[in-house]
Order: C-alpha cells, then structure tokens, then sequence
C-alpha cells in the first residue's frame, strides 16, 4: 500500500509541475469537460443527502476551511493556515480551536465570506428538525463564535484531541447564510432553488440542475485564483451503468471523466489498454470483510433474544473455529478475481491511512488449509461421512449472508468452495443491497440484526482518524431488541482489554502514541478473529488521456482540484 | 354505450383512489429504508434523525391523506402553473421525494420528454411494425415470412434488451461510431440539425423497443387473425364477390382486433413507467429510471406518486379498450 | 385392401365400441404439422438435456477450478468456462433445470389465473366489474417492492416447510404467476365478451346447456389461440424475470444458477467472451420456440374447422 500511495504522489506531483510552468493557461482556455457519473448525483447540498457522488458534484461547488490532499494531509483551502497546539490556534486544553479565514475571499455572487457564514453552517447541521447527514462532524460543540468578520472560534464541550472534523474534509462545508437563512431544519428540504444550486467559492457554479439526471456548470467569476478554473464548462452526466459508463471513457471518448468503475478487474485492463484512457486508482480506509456473529442467529430462539448476547454462538464462539475460518481463505486469489489492481488483500481492519496500517498480521495472506484443518481437529470437529464436520450431534454447517453484487457473489462461491474444502457447509444467501444496508428492525434481512452466521460487506470512515471506527466494536454497542437494533458492534464482539485500551485513546493527543495504540486496538481485534479482513479496496476512476492534472484523493472528494484539470493539445 | 362510458368513468375515481390506498400501504410495510443507501461513515443516529425529518414518525393514515391532497391538488396546480406561466400554484408542502429533497412534480415533468422521445416511439414504431407482419403472416400462413417473421418475433422476445442494446452500441458506437452511445437529455430540438442529432440519439433505444414491442404484438395480431380467417362469415364474404382485399383488411381485420387491442391498451400505460433496461443502457433517464432508482432507495413518495398515475392511465385505457370492443363488435353490450 | 376385408362381416362389438377418443384425432392432425413436430422434438431435448444431461455429464456444476478460467470450447469444457472456472455446460444444465421448471410453472399458474378470471369477467356480467377492476388493480402494484414483501414474509416460512431450493422456488413461481396473469385475463375477457354473443353459445343457451358446459365446450375452445400466444411468451417473460429477481437478490441462492442469472452474469463479458451470453440466450430462445410451435400446431389442431384438412 504504501508504495503505491508514495508512487501516485510522485505521479501527483509531476502531473502538476507542468501545470504551474505553463502560465499561459487561463481561466476557461481548456473549454468544456464531461464528467459521467454511473450513479446520478440527486442534490447540489451535501448536507440533505450524505451520498458520496452528492459530496463530490457539491466540492466543486462548496468547499471546507481545510481540505485533506492526496496524501491524507490536512492542506489549508478558505484559510491561510491549519491552526495547530504550535501556532496557538488550538488551545492547550484542548477544548477549542480557532480558523483564521483568507482575507478577500469572495462567493460567486461577489458578496464577501466572512465568519458569520460558518457559524451559520454549524447552526443549519445542527438544527433539530433537520436531518442532517453530517451531524456527527459537528457533534461534542458547545459553540461557535464569530470573533470577528474573519475569525471562527470552535469552542467544545471536552478535551477534544483531533479538533479537525468540523469545516474539515469535503462533507462539512461552508454554506452562504444569505442564501440559507430561510432554510432552517424542517425547511431545508423546501429550498429547493438553493439546495439545487447553491452559492458557493469553489472553481464552478451550478447553470442548469436535474435532479438524478445532470448537472452543468460554469466557471465561476469570483473564483479566488484569477486564471483557474481552465475548463469553461461542465457537463456533469449522471445514470446508465458502470459498463456504459466505462466505455463511453475508453471506447467512444463521449466523456472525460467516469467515477467508481467497479467492474471485472479483465474487462476493465482489456479497455484500458485501447489507450484512450486510463484507470486511477488510490486505496482508502474502505476495506471488504467477513464479519463472523458472536451470537446465536437461531431462528428457534425466542424473538427477543435471537442474535442477542444471552445466547453465544454455539459454532463460531471459539476461537479455533473462528481462525480456521480465516485460514482456510485465499485472500490473494479473492483479490486478484474480484479486484486486480484495483484491491489489496489484508489481514488488518485499520488498512488506512498507511502509518496506522499495522504490520504484524500478514500471516493469513497465505491460504493454510492444513493448519485450518488441525484447529477444527483440536476443536473436536470431526469429519463425517459427507465430507462436513460433526461435533456432538451437530453439522459444521454457516449461513453465509451479503448484498446482491456480481463481485460478491463470486466472493460467496469462492469462500464456500474454500470452506468446504475442511470441512464446512456454507449455505449462501444474497439480499437486495436497500434492504441489507437499510436500518429497518421490521426487517430480518438487515446487516445489524445479522441473522446469519457470517456475512460480507465493505465499511470505512471518514477522514484519517479511525478513532470513531474502532469504537464500534466496544461493548454495549451491539445492536439489540433495546435499541431497535441499532448500533455499530456489527458482530457483537465484546472485551474489556479493547474497551479500556480505546478509552485511552480517546483521550490521548501525541500523534505518535494514538498511532501506536490504533495499531495494539487492531490487532488484538483482528488477532482475535473477529472479523475477517478481506481486502482492501481502491478507489476507482477512469480518465480520458486528453484531460491533465487529475489528482485522485481518498481523504476528500476526487474533484478537490478540479479547479486545475486542464486539456492536453494535441 | 354513452351511460356505461358514464359509469365507468365515475366508477375509476373511487378504483384509483383504492388502488393507491394499497399502494402506499403497501409500500409503507415494504422492508426498505430511505437511509439504506447512504454510506457506512453516517452513524445510526444521525440516520434516525434523517427519517423523522421526511415524517416517517407520523401514522401510515396521515400520511396517505396527506400524500393524497397533495397530488390531487397541490402538484398538478404547480405543473399547470410551471406550464402556462399563471400564477395559480398554492402555497403550501409539496410532495418532496426523499432521495432529493425537491418536488416529485417537477422531477417528473423534466422526466415526460425523453421518456415519450424514447419510449413512445418506441412503442408507435412497435405497433406500426407489428399490424401489416401480423396480418400477411396469418394471411400466408406457413409461407417463407411467416416462417421468417415467427422466429425473428420470438427471438425478439425472448432476448432481453439488455444484449441487443449492448450489442447494438458496440456495433454503431464503438465499431462505426455513428449513433452517440449516451442520451443527452438537455438537448433540444430547434432545427434541422438539431433534430438530425434527435434522430440519431434515440436511434439505437428505439429500435431495440420496438422491436422487442412489435415481436409480441405481432403474435397477438397472426393468431387472432388465423381464427377469423376460417369462419363462416369470410367464406359468404368472399362468395358473394367481395374483393380479397375488402375480406382481409375491413372484415376479417377487424373482427380480429379485440385481442390486439386488449394488448396495445395495457401496453401504453407501461410507456409512461419506462422502459427501464433500455433506458438503462442507453443513459435515457426516463421515467423509468425514476422509478427504479427511487425503489433502490426505498423513496416512495417517488414511487408512489408514478404509481398513482400510472394506475389512471391503466383504469382509462382499460375502460377506452372496453369502449373499442364495443365499436369492434356491435354484438358487445355491456347494458 | 386388406382392410375392407377385415371390416366386411359386420361385428356387432365395433358397432357398438364408444367413439374414438377425440385427442387421437387432434394427435393425427397434430403430426402432419412440420413446425409443431420439431418444436416438440426440441422441446423434448431441452427436457432431455436438463433432467438426464447432469447423469451423462457428471461434473459439478459449483466446482470451482480458477487455473482454467474463462476457457474457450474443449474436450475438457465443451462450452468453455465462466469467470471462476466453473464448467458451463454442467451450469447449463443444472440452469435449465430450474428455469425451464420455473417457466412452464409460473406460465401455467398465470394461465389458469388469467383464464379463469378472464372467463369468468366475460360471461357472467356480476363479476365483470369486481375482477376487472382487480385486474388494473394488480396492473398498477409496483412489481419490485411487492416481491420484496413477498420475500421477507414468505421466504422463511417457505425454507423452513420446503427446504432452501423448494422454498425459493414455490416463492418465485408465486410471485411471477401473481404478477403476470392480467394480460391474459383481459384478452380472454375481451374475446368472450364477443364470443357469448355468437349464435353457437346463444344456441347452447336456448337449449339449456349448463353455463359450465357452455364454458368448457363452447367457449374455452374460441379463446385458445391468443391462449397459447400468451403461453409462449409468459414462458419467455417468466425465465427472465426469474433472473432479474435471482440479480436483485430476491431470487435463488447465488449458488444454484440458472439460464436467466448465466446470461445476466456474462454481460459485462459480452466482449471478450461472447459465448458466455450466446448459449444460454440460445437456450432460452429455443425453448420459447419450441413451445411456440407446438402452441401454433396444437391451436391449429384442436380446430375442428382446420382438422382434417
């Protein structure tokens, strides 16, 4: 992973030197760009929507105090500088920091930005009646106060050691005040000219919005670099399907641009090599895995206390059985079928940002059907006449659940093949991915009630602090009937040693230390046998060769620098 | 006639209301949830927060009523008003469709267009295909296009268009280059070139829909025809002198029309939902891809209100091919 | 001449021996009709093909072999490999299994729903109005969220009564049939409307035939044309719905495939591996043939007017 991420930084950075050595290059001078995005982008305000596609048509559009770059580095973007413990912009106490916005800083209707409009963006994420999407940036503020026109202090409610998430990354950006004073919680969704074009300071602003269908923009005038953005327009095509999306880039040239190509890792390599476009990829947080349930399923137990802790998992509550489980698997041979270059296998549930990836669990990379097998010995699984383990009267028998997905269910027959091979009867099941991902408690089908013995799917987090990640497995936040099955202990994992090892990270502020204690928390998870880690999965888009200056970003939204992409003459 | 067109006609009100009664309860018990699309990164909370500000926290009853004023009254007032440029909209909530938080109205009215370039038409050059291969297949039964036109139709219809229009952007788009390969919905046609450019762009999606419409239709029109064509009627017809062509085309074409009317009228309420394949491949977002995009993301405001219209223009063309038999065939009497 | 000869002294036991069975006679005109008997014969090596094929052809069809993926034909995979190695000549057949079941089944289920209905609409005019407006009212449902509470009430008592793979199955044949019967009652309906007004039905009326016997008789007989036309293309309509509902996830178990899910998942190949998609459209578009043939030269011979020609 890292040398991967170190080389498209090198890429990164000789893309963009020819960029700044060309000062010829104007505002508008590279003409029009087409962008496709398979799935439509279905609002301009990322604030009512929390889609990915939505955040990034908006980053060209609104823009945050501070950016992460393509290395995961927080860069400066409406203020001059980060402000850190060293420059005194955060407090030794931890409990507030203070942004300092770019004098002269103007949105695209030419009226000045200024401090009151980032208090007022706080207030319209946390308003009450709103729904929100990125509450969760804004949450643990006691206030945010306008010291002056210019100045924004975040004042928190306790010692906060990674103050960098509200105005921070592309999910929580400065909205105008003007524009949304009217649109407060429960009329926010009434507002519809606003949240359809918003007034924003990024390089462009929206011309002509359809919802679910497309998006076309013009430079913006009053963009604070005078010779950016270089393209005039953009088209910003939205629906069809990854296949078309991905030709329409390498076969027809039709567009520039096409996002999340998550198609067979052969079809992908044999377009790419038409040479009309290439593939960018860049791997993140996201991370394909096999949760294993710590709780008996049993459809014969009573309703309330299916899937709950009373009752353990007969199978899967040992730990011989659960490492078994892992070795059996190919991880390698998963990754080069499902994903090619564009996926990583890992043993690791923190796989990103690359200093927090650990390196002490590489040892189920190798498939290890014979020490799978011993440890199913040892367990007392003993092979019965059919090929599947017996033990006390009982088949050795999973159900194994995911979303309905080509690669996932190439996924489902590899893995049941591989356990099958010592000894393990896995029945399959997929579900439509609205039901699987929903939070519906009437529904059984959901990925948090988890009736079934594993199940399969890609999570991540935001930004580059998985401090939040990793607190979903503490106890008590298993989903269960008392929550109406809400809560992020996906598997119901439970261990005091983890809980008292995150509470110190949560309250610890020296860099190093938190990297250490993120590494000790995801082995002694993965070490555990948990979950099991598939892969790591990239981000992945495809760009036309005619069009430089691409920089694709994991951190923020792939747009980050549109601003600077440009056209190559011929 | 007259009074049963009356009745009926009253009668559709209270069917189309019932209709989207079960509807909406329906989709209201569906397992589907609005949030279930968002990403993993948004927590729970945040999540719940999100539903009870699109007002699932009030009873189904509520919101249906709710639902229903608004598009009875308030939708269609705001489309006629976007129209015409009076100034009647009502002030008030709108139906808001939970994916984008903006009027369902507005959406679909941007969304009629192409969906009537596309699937319209697809569905017009469907049937004017389907007529004359249907009647000159009865007609010569067992002859070399009959033979020719069976087993093309079939093929047309058990192929799904998802491979002709797959191949048939690999042929014109890839290969020849000579049709785009993706709509472009905010095209508009102004002149001749322009329209030239319409023409080409809906091309290749009409052609895959018509003839995957006229396959079936085809078949409906050959063998209503084959039964009239050996009844005792033709043969007195054509006894008495009459010219073939008079037998074939007035006489027996229409008594054979009840059928292929039966299937033309339940067919074009479905052009208003789409064709959603089609649409797919060819990045038409219709109506179609309305509809399906808003079940993947469980938002049934969207669905529903498709739905309602959807299920008015089935009880009014239902009822104008139950007003046709009539016509067809005097011998029906509904009184 | 041996025949005369045979028949000359008079034998009071053929006198009196019933009429011959009248599907001997629909028999004899059924195999002069060239269409019909090689549609039936096609017909009969699908069957042949998916039910006794697998006992020929042992090989698994879930055995992964990923050392010989994507492979074209050869002795060792007649019809080549898919995307995991797995071979798929025993996927097609094992495939065939399952979606020739689901299409004759759910096809038939509409079409007993939809005739009856559709029978019962036109001739008796109380229940006119009620079904018909029954008819749009099933029309009207959104065909995806209902199968998506068909599945989360259904599936689980189904598994548990049937076992996974009968579950399912029973599942989906259900909901097909329930979501595709209306065309066929509408077009029935229409042409009974016309029909109970001819003179032949009025004249069994006038002569007190039971309503039933009328049915059966008179007027069942006169709709079997656009009957069969709607059998053959609910069994295309069934096979690819089953697949859209196995890609959705609302149908079987990724592990048990079929022709409408095979060719779904070589879409993307379509390219670089056209045969993945070509053998099973090909086995789809033959049986819907077939059944087509056979519908065209059952129709023509259960016509008495045409039998006998």
């Amino acid at each position: 992973m890292t040398t991967r991420t170190v080389l498209l930084g090198t890429a990164a950075a000789l893309v963009l030197a020819p960029a700044s050595a060309m000062a010829e290059r104007e505002r508008g001078s590279s003409g029009h760009l087409n962008i496709i995005y398979w799935q439509a982008v279905s609002t301009m305000n990322p604030y009512l929507s929390g889609g990915t596609k939505e955040m990034n048509a908006a980053s060209v559009v609104l823009e945050p105090l501070a950016r992460f770059d393509n290395l995961g580095e927080l860069t400066p973007w409406l203020v001059d500088e980060i402000p850190t413990l060293e420059n005194g912009g955060v407090a030794e106490d931890l409990k507030s920091i203070t942004w300092k916005l770019t004098e002269g800083l103007l949105w695209s209707d030419g009226t000045p930005v200024t401090s009151a409009d980032v208090v007022f963006s706080y207030e319209y994420c946390t308003h009450p009646e709103g729904g929100c999407s990125y509450r969760d940036r804004y949450a643990g503020i006691e206030q945010v106060e306008a010291v002056d026109d210019l100045t924004v202090t975040v004042h928190f409610e306790d010692v906060t050691p990674n103050p960098y998430l509200p105005f921070v990354g592309a999910g929580s950006v400065i909205i105008q005040r003007a524009q949304f004073q009217d649109c407060l919680g429960a009329r926010a969704p009434e507002c519809t000219d606003a949240n359809f074009a918003p007034i924003g300071t990024g390089p462009y602003v929206v011309s002509n919005f359809r919802p679910n269908d497309v998006i076309e923009f013009v430079a913006n005038e009053n963009y604070r670099v005078p010779t950016q953005p270089y393209f005039e327009t953009v088209t910003w095509a939205g629906g069809g399907d990854a296949m078309g999306a991905a030709r329409a880039v390498f076969q027809t040239g039709e567009m520039d641009y096409a996002w999340n190509l998550q198609l067979a890792p052969e079809v992908i390599e044999q377009m790419e090599a038409g040479g009309r476009g290439e593939l960018l990829v860049d791997f993140g947080p996201l991370m394909e895995r096999i949760e294993l349930n710590f709780t008996d399923p049993s459809p014969d137990l009573p309703d309330g206390e299916r899937g709950t802790r009373e009752h353990p998992h007969p199978i899967l509550s040992d730990i011989r059985v659960r490492e078994a489980l892992s070795r059996a698997i190919d991880r390698e041979l998963l990754t080069e079928i499902g994903f090619g270059p564009m996926g990583m296998a890992t043993c690791n549930f923190i796989v990103a940002p690359p200093a927090m990836a650990s390196p002490n669990n590489d040892n189920c990379l190798v498939q290890d059907i014979d020490r799978a097998n011993e440890l199913l010995d040892e367990a007392g699984w003993e092979r019965g006449a059919d090929g599947i383990r017996v033990k006390d009267g009982q088949r050795l028998e999973l159900l194994f659940q995911t979303s309905t997905n080509a690669v996932r269910q190439d996924f489902q027959a590899l893995i049941q093949a591989d356990w099958r091979e010592i000894g393990v009867d896995t029945r399959l099941r997929n579900i439509d991915a609205g039901v699987f991902f929903g939070s519906d408690p009437g529904s059984n089908d959901t990925y948090l009630k988890f009736f079934a013995d594993a199940q399969m799917y890609a999570s991540l987090f935001e930004g580059t602090d998985p401090t939040p990640h990793l607190e979903q497995r503490r106890c008590g936040r298993e989903p269960q009937p008392s929550t109406q099955w809400q809560g992020q202990n996906i598997n119901r994992y439970c261990n005091p040693e983890y809980d008292e090892l995150w509470a110190e990270l949560n309250r610890e502020a020296d860099p190093d230390r938190r990297q250490e204690l993120v590494i000790a928390l995801n082995d002694m998870f993965v070490q555990d046998y948990a979950h099991l880690p598939l892969v790591a999965r990239g981000r992945v888009s495809a760009a036309s060769t005619t069009v430089g200056g691409i920089v694709m970003n994991v951190w923020d939204s792939e747009h980050w620098n549109q601003a600077e992409w440009y056209r190559i003459e011929e | 006639m007259l009074s049963y067109t009356l009745r009926r006609l009253a009668f559709a009100v209270p069917t189309v209301l019932i209709i989207s009664l079960i509807v909406f309860l329906m989709l209201d018990m569906a397992p589907g949830d609005p949030t279930g699309s968002l990403p993993l990164t948004i927590p729970l909370e945040v999540r719940e927060q999100i539903r009870q500000s699109l007002g699932l926290g009030e009873p189904v009853f509520v919101r249906y009523f709710k639902w229903l004023q608004m598009t009875v009254i308030t939708e269609p007032l705001h489309i006629l008003a976007g129209l015409t440029g009076w100034d009647i909209a009502p002030g008030g909530p709108r139906i808001l469709s939970w994916q984008t938080r903006s009027p369902v109205g507005d959406i679909l009215v941007q969304r009629v267009p192409q969906t009537l370039w596309v699937v319209g038409l697809g569905y017009l050059f469907g049937i004017l295909i389907a007529l004359p291969i249907g009647v000159i297949s009865a007609y010569r039964q067992y002859s070399w296009f009959d033979q020719v036109g069976t087993f093309v139709s079939m093929v047309g219809f058990s192929v799904p268009t998802f491979f002709t229009g797959i191949v048939f952007i690999l042929l014109f788009s890839v290969t020849l280059g000579w049709f785009p390969s993706m709509y472009d919905t905010t095209h508009v046609v102004r002149d001749w070139n322009s329209f030239l450019f319409q023409a080409k762009q809906i091309a290749m999606p009409v052609a895959v829909l018509a003839l995957y419409n006229a396959s079936q239709i085809s078949r409906f029109m050959r063998a209503s025809m084959l039964d009239n064509l050996n009844q005792d009627y033709v043969r007195t017809a054509r006894s008495k002198g009459m010219g073939e062509q008079t037998v074939v085309l007035v006489h027996v074409l229409r008594n054979s029309m009840i059928p292929v009317v039966t299937v033309i009228a339940i067919g074009i309420p479905t052009v208003f939902t789409g064709a959603i394949i089609t649409e797919q491949i060819f990045r038409v977002n219709g109506l179609g891809d309305a509809l399906i995009r808003a079940i993947y993301v469980s938002d049934w405001p969207m669905v529903q209100t498709i739905t309602f219209i959807f299920a008015i223009l089935i009880v009014l063309f239902n009822l104008i091919a139950d007003v046709l038999y009539g016509i067809l065939d005097p011998r029906i009497r509904y009184d | 001449m041996t025949e005369t000869a045979k028949a000359a002294p008079f034998s009071p036991d053929e006198a009196f021996r019933p009429p011959r069975n009248q599907w001997w006679d629909v028999w004899d005109q059924f195999k002069y009709h060239r269409g019909a008997l090689a549609g039936l014969a096609v017909f009969v090596a699908i069957i042949v093909f998916v039910t006794i094929g697998p006992l020929i052809w042992q090989v698994d069809p879930g055995a992964i072999n990923i050392r010989s993926r994507n492979q074209g034909m050869s002795m060792t995979y007649p019809l080549g490999t898919d995307q995991l190695g797995r071979d798929m000549l025993a996927r097609l057949m094992y495939g065939g299994r399952i979606s020739v079941a689901v299409g004759l089944v759910a096809m038939f289920l509409g079409l007993v729903i939809g005739t009856l209905i559709g029978v019962v609409a036109g001739y008796f005019k109380v229940f006119d109005s009620p079904l018909m407006r029954l008819t749009d009212l099933f029309l009207a449902l959104p065909l995806l969220p209902l199968l998506l509470i068909l599945v989360a009430l259904f599936r689980d008592p189904l598994e548990t009564m049937f076992g996974q793979a009968m579950g399912v199955f029973s599942l989906i044949v259900f909901a097909i049939a329930i979501t595709s019967w209306m065309q066929t009652a509408r077009i029935v309906r229409g042409d009974v409307l016309a029909l109970k007004e001819r003179e032949f039905v009025l004249a069994a009326r006038s002569i007190g035939t039971p309503s039933l016997r009328i049915n059966t008789r008179h007027v069942l007989p006169n709709v079997l044309s656009p009957i069969m036309v709607s059998a053959t293309l609910g069994i295309a309509t069934a096979i690819i719905t089953e697949s859209a509902l196995s890609f959705l996830g609302l149908g079987f178990p990724p592990d048990f495939p079929t022709w409408g899910r095979i060719l779904y998942d070589g879409r993307d190949w379509i390219e670089q591996y056209p045969s993945r998609v070509v053998w099973p459209g090909v086995l789809i578009s033959l049986t819907v043939l077939s059944v087509n043939y056979i519908g065209d030269g059952l129709r023509d011979a259960l016509d008495p007017r045409i039998r006998g020609r």
